[in-house]
């Protein structure tokens, strides 16, 4: 054990916790006597300035290797999805500025914090102890964040859902990890994986088989795709608008570059046998569809594959199609993240081993979680000015604050996948990516994943019917309340900025993308 | 000529910025961008006489995925982009009177220009499609903020079609570039890609049917007249005068000119049907015949109009799809055609005659007795309707003649059947001008009474000078073709020889 290189390794992480310790001594130790907002200020500051101090550690912080195995992974989709989630991070604790919900910011901003650092662990983590560990600091930051407006019923009542829900969910995936660590004797996940498939081979499969459900389940969860999704609306309404942002954006990118890191490990593997067994050709997680004898072979490809493809429709379809009924923002928005889950696991089903299908996966969910983290910003001013997220609480915004409606004309066309908007590009280049597949040759494969994006873009299409119904409040029907919202100066530059950057890189996708093609190299 | 987009996007964005309380800053800001734009249109269109495919902008965009900004224009382009420019100073000329938000309605207005502008000048499909998209959400606003008659309804109803559409074409684009596998998007790349011809044969219907639900094709017309009557005057123009032909022009430059073999005989038929031409070719003379019917039974005079747009719509899918090219080249001028024709009609009944009457009802109108009260509009009606009827002398003659010559070669039962089209057009056009303007029925004491009580506001000069602006460009086409089609002409012949057949 060389603690040199596990310290160096778990820099940033250690910059998180350290500066969650200093935000609660100097909102404690020095503070206690101070205005609620200047205290809600210096929060945010020390933590934002944690995410800034975590950020350069990214760079410096090498992998941390064990024997031969690599427990903590750097670079790649690990880290980009860091940086992503540091910055997210700092953005969602800006958004926290100005807000009303607490009178103890210092406690909030450490348990944004720890929550963070906790992401920061599953993005890099290789272990399933790890990974276990890393996902359960998370949720654990996420439940007390939902009930953190302590004089909000639904804020409790979401809280307790939410617990359970995760608690349960929790307890399926640790299950499942211990079928694997029975399957195969071991916790690291290469191993796992190498040892897995060759039960599979002699007669484990069902039960191989059932582990990938609990681990499915317990990861659905966290990625709220149907059926493991009911606490999401709940959730999102319930949190209060900071920490709603937070769990949209932050849990969600840690969770899928979690679930990039497994496709990627398992196809690695799959590359060496394939290689080994001098077969020609490029073959896919999605192996198992060609042919009965390699079906046999990639039991836990095959079944993943599955799950992934089972998971991926019925979120698209039940996600978009729920969102239809809302008449609360929040909710809507909770069923329109349910339905960005879906296609994202499209890309994670139809996977390649090269790195493209986790960089148009990865640029999806950044971007997702960056305009996510501004549309509930907008939700959260206007909820505190009118007391409510029904639709008809955004009923001629364009008149009582016009940049306001702007911004949220931006962010929700992103989300509908308008273009020039980053929503539209992040849609394209994940579709192209799992069209390409089969080498683009889409008549010699199976024309499922055709299929499947034509299926999605269909849905997408329903999408902007709902968009629309809140801009059509904003921008088209009258005021029922024509006096100005006034928003705080923080939180109009935080959210001014987002909507520019999505212009921005929906104009210019290529800075982005070369940026994480950049940390693959 | 690529300074058109440039220009409308910053207009817009101007215009948007622009104090609110100044409407008559944001009218002559929106004039002096759509001039501009109609000049440089001009400046294009007049430099760009003899020449072939002129690439304009050619920068990388997405390196890692062969996309490239790439605007390019030949003759077709150039007519369209002229076409819009004349449209979109028409149109801010019978907007003057909006004074509702004004500044935003101008932003949202030259934002759709812009986006109209991109399309005709894309020389890459995925471009193509951003700026096609971009177009779609300033329509829903100008409708939805500013129109009439169920706007609310009719913007959501168009916003709706257009984008289940443009999800048809990227499904389209993502497979087409997908399994050409050159890396690529351009249209001339994608073109030479050699798709495989059963691929072609679904992918060719896809697009079609995709852009072709804007063009308004039978039966998925329907968003036409709901959102033509429900828009304010100046969108409606540019519905009817523009987008649509964003839709037709998408049946042509992607569906046509990229997947060409789908329209290849299907090796048997059905009913009578033997290939995706045979089945595009009927759906478009059946949308020549059922809008003229349907306009024939309207008591709306806009519905009138509505239904009218879609009847000569039908004319240009009709000239697309003879593959000929007499019979393209008529279609390529019916969009120019149509586009000023329709843009006046629309302007002379939802400006000129409306807002002096606030009714719409032809059998409200027959007791007022326009063309007495309002002979500037009445005499404007009469030149559009004979032009929107076809007569010759006007643009719409010259267009719909070589439409029919060409199909006539391709099909004589489908330039028969569409004849029956244009007599009933004469008819809905003729029931509509007696109707509106010249009843028979001498006035009443208590309607003369009413007269008297309420004079309408004098015809003012932003609508003369767009009335003239049209009705000089319909008539200066039908009188001298030559001028456009010499630019066509090239244009099409160079598209047939590296499409079609």
């Amino acid at each position: 054990m060389n603690y040199a290189a596990l310290f160096r390794a778990t820099l940033p992480e250690t910059a998180l916790e350290i500066a969650a310790l200093l935000v609660i001594v100097i909102d404690l130790g020095f503070l206690r006597k101070a205005a609620a907002q200047a205290r809600i200020a210096a929060a945010a500051v020390v933590g934002v300035a944690g995410c800034a101090a975590a950020l350069c550690a990214v760079s410096i912080a090498g992998p941390y290797n064990f024997g031969d195995a690599v427990l903590l992974a750097a670079g790649g989709s690990a880290g980009v999805a860091q940086v992503a989630i540091l910055i997210l991070t700092a953005l969602t604790l800006l958004l926290f500025v100005g807000s009303t919900f607490t009178r103890h910011p210092g406690e909030y901003v450490s348990v944004v914090l720890m929550a963070a650092a906790g992401g920061l662990i599953i993005s890099a983590a290789q272990d399933l102890l790890v990974i276990f560990v890393g996902l359960e600091l998370l949720s654990l930051g996420l439940y007390i964040l939902t009930a953190f407006a302590k004089k909000s019923g639904r804020s409790a009542e979401s809280a307790i859902k939410y617990y359970l829900f995760g608690g349960m969910s929790a307890a399926f995936l640790l299950f499942g990890f211990s079928y694997l660590y029975g399957i195969s004797g071991s916790t690291y996940l290469p191993t796992v994986i190498y040892r897995a498939n060759d039960a599979a081979f002699s007669g484990g499969a069902p039960l191989l088989l059932i582990a990938l459900v609990m681990i499915a389940a317990g990861l659905g969860f966290k990625i709220a795709a149907v059926p493991f999704h009911f606490w999401a609306p709940d959730t999102y309404e319930g949190a209060p608008a900071p920490a709603a942002a937070f769990i949209a954006s932050v849990s969600k990118v840690a969770s899928f570059a979690l679930l990039i890191s497994i496709s990627r490990t398992a196809l690695a593997y799959l590359q060496i046998l394939m290689q080994n067994t001098h077969t020609t050709g490029r073959v896919y997680l999605t192996a198992g569809v060609t042919g009965p004898p390699i079906r046999s072979v990639f039991t836990v490809y095959y079944g993943w594959y599955l799950i992934l493809i089972v998971l991926a429709v019925a979120s698209m379809v039940l996600g978009n199609l729920a969102a239809l009924a809302q008449s609360s923002v929040r909710r809507l928005l909770a069923y329109s993240a349910i339905a960005h889950a879906g296609y994202i696991l499209l890309g994670l089903a139809f996977f390649d081993w090269g790195s493209r299908s986790a960089q148009a996966v990865l640029y999806y969910i950044v971007t997702y979680g960056l305009t996510t983290i501004g549309a509930f910003g907008v939700v959260g001013v206007v909820e505190r000015a009118t007391g409510s997220d029904n639709f008809d609480s955004f009923l001629g915004l364009q008149k009582r604050n016009p940049i306001l409606a702007a911004v949220l004309l931006v962010l929700f066309l992103s989300l509908a996948g308008i273009p020039p908007l980053v929503g539209f590009w992040a849609k394209f280049n994940l579709f192209a990516a799992v069209l390409g597949m089969y080498g683009g040759n889409l008549s010699a494969g199976p024309a499922a994943p055709l299929i499947l994006v034509a299926l999605a873009i269909a849905m997408s299409a329903v999408s902007l019917y709902y968009y629309l119904q809140v801009l059509k409040r904003a921008y088209v029907m009258p005021a029922a309340d024509e006096s100005p919202i006034r928003v705080h100066s923080v939180t109009l530059a935080v959210l001014i900025a987002i909507a520019a950057a999505v212009l921005a890189l929906g104009c210019f996708p290529a800075l982005l993308q070369n940026w994480i093609a950049s940390l693959y190299a | 000529m690529a300074w058109t987009i440039y220009i409308s996007f910053a207009g817009a964005l101007v215009a948007a910025l622009l104090p609110k309380g100044k409407p008559d800053a944001a009218r002559w800001w929106a004039l002096a961008v759509s001039v501009t734009g109609l000049t440089l249109g001009v400046a294009g269109f007049a430099s760009g006489m003899g020449q072939g495919r002129v690439v304009l902008v050619d920068a990388p965009w997405v390196p890692s995925m062969g996309i490239h900004y790439l605007l390019a224009a030949d003759g077709i382009s150039r007519v369209l982009v002229l076409l819009t420019g004349i449209a979109a100073v028409a149109g801010v000329l019978f907007s003057w009177n909006i004074e509702l938000r004004t500044n935003q309605f101008f932003a949202f207005y030259l934002a759709l220009i812009g986006g109209v502008y991109g399309v005709f000048l894309s020389g890459d499909l995925f471009l193509l499609f951003v700026f096609y998209e971009i177009a779609i959400v300033p329509k829903y606003f100008l409708i939805a903020i500013w129109g009439s008659t169920r706007r609310e309804y009719g913007a959501m109803k168009l916003a709706l079609y257009s984008f289940v559409g443009s999800a048809m074409v990227l499904i389209g684009l993502l497979a087409a570039y997908t399994a050409s596998g050159s890396h690529s998007t351009a249209l001339v790349d994608l073109a030479h890609a050699n798709l495989p011809v059963h691929m072609q044969m679904w992918l060719f219907p896809l697009v079609f049917v995709g852009f072709g639900i804007l063009a308004g094709m039978w039966p998925f017309h329907t968003w036409a007249p709901t959102g033509h009557v429900a828009a304010p005057t100046a969108a409606s123009m540019l519905l009817a005068g523009v987008v649509m032909k964003l839709g037709a022009y998408g049946c042509l430059r992607v569906g046509i000119g990229l997947f060409p073999h789908g329209l290849d005989p299907w090796g048997f038929s059905f009913i009578g049907l033997g290939s995706w031409r045979d089945v595009f070719a009927w759906l478009a003379v059946i949308g020549i015949v059922y809008g003229a019917l349907v306009a024939l039974a309207q008591t709306d005079f806009k519905f009138v109009i509505g239904y009218s747009s879609v009847s000569h719509m039908g004319f240009v899918l009709l000239g697309l799809m003879t593959l000929n090219q007499i019979g393209l080249d008529g279609a390529v001028l019916q969009m120019f055609s149509h586009g000023v024709i329709a843009g006046l009609l629309f302007a002379i009944v939802g400006r000129v005659v409306y807002d002096r009457t606030h009714t719409r009802q032809l059998s409200e109108l027959e007791t007022m007795h326009l063309s007495r009260r309002l002979p500037f509009a009445a005499w404007a009606f009469v030149v559009a309707g004979i032009a929107s009827m076809g007569l010759p002398g006007f643009s719409g003659f010259v267009a719909e003649f070589q439409v029919l010559v060409g199909a006539w070669r391709a099909n004589p039962v489908w330039t028969v059947a569409s004849g029956i089209g244009i007599i009933v057009g004469v008819a809905y056009t003729w029931r509509a001008m007696q109707k509106a303007f010249f009843s028979d029925a001498l006035p009443t004491a208590h309607e003369l009474e009413r007269e008297h009580a309420h004079v309408f506001a004098p015809i003012t000069w932003p609508e003369i000078a767009g009335v003239v602006l049209l009705g000089s460009c319909t008539l200066a086409v039908g009188l001298y073709p030559r001028i456009l089609l010499d630019s066509i002409e090239p244009a099409v012949r160079a598209l047939l020889a590296g499409g079609a057949q």
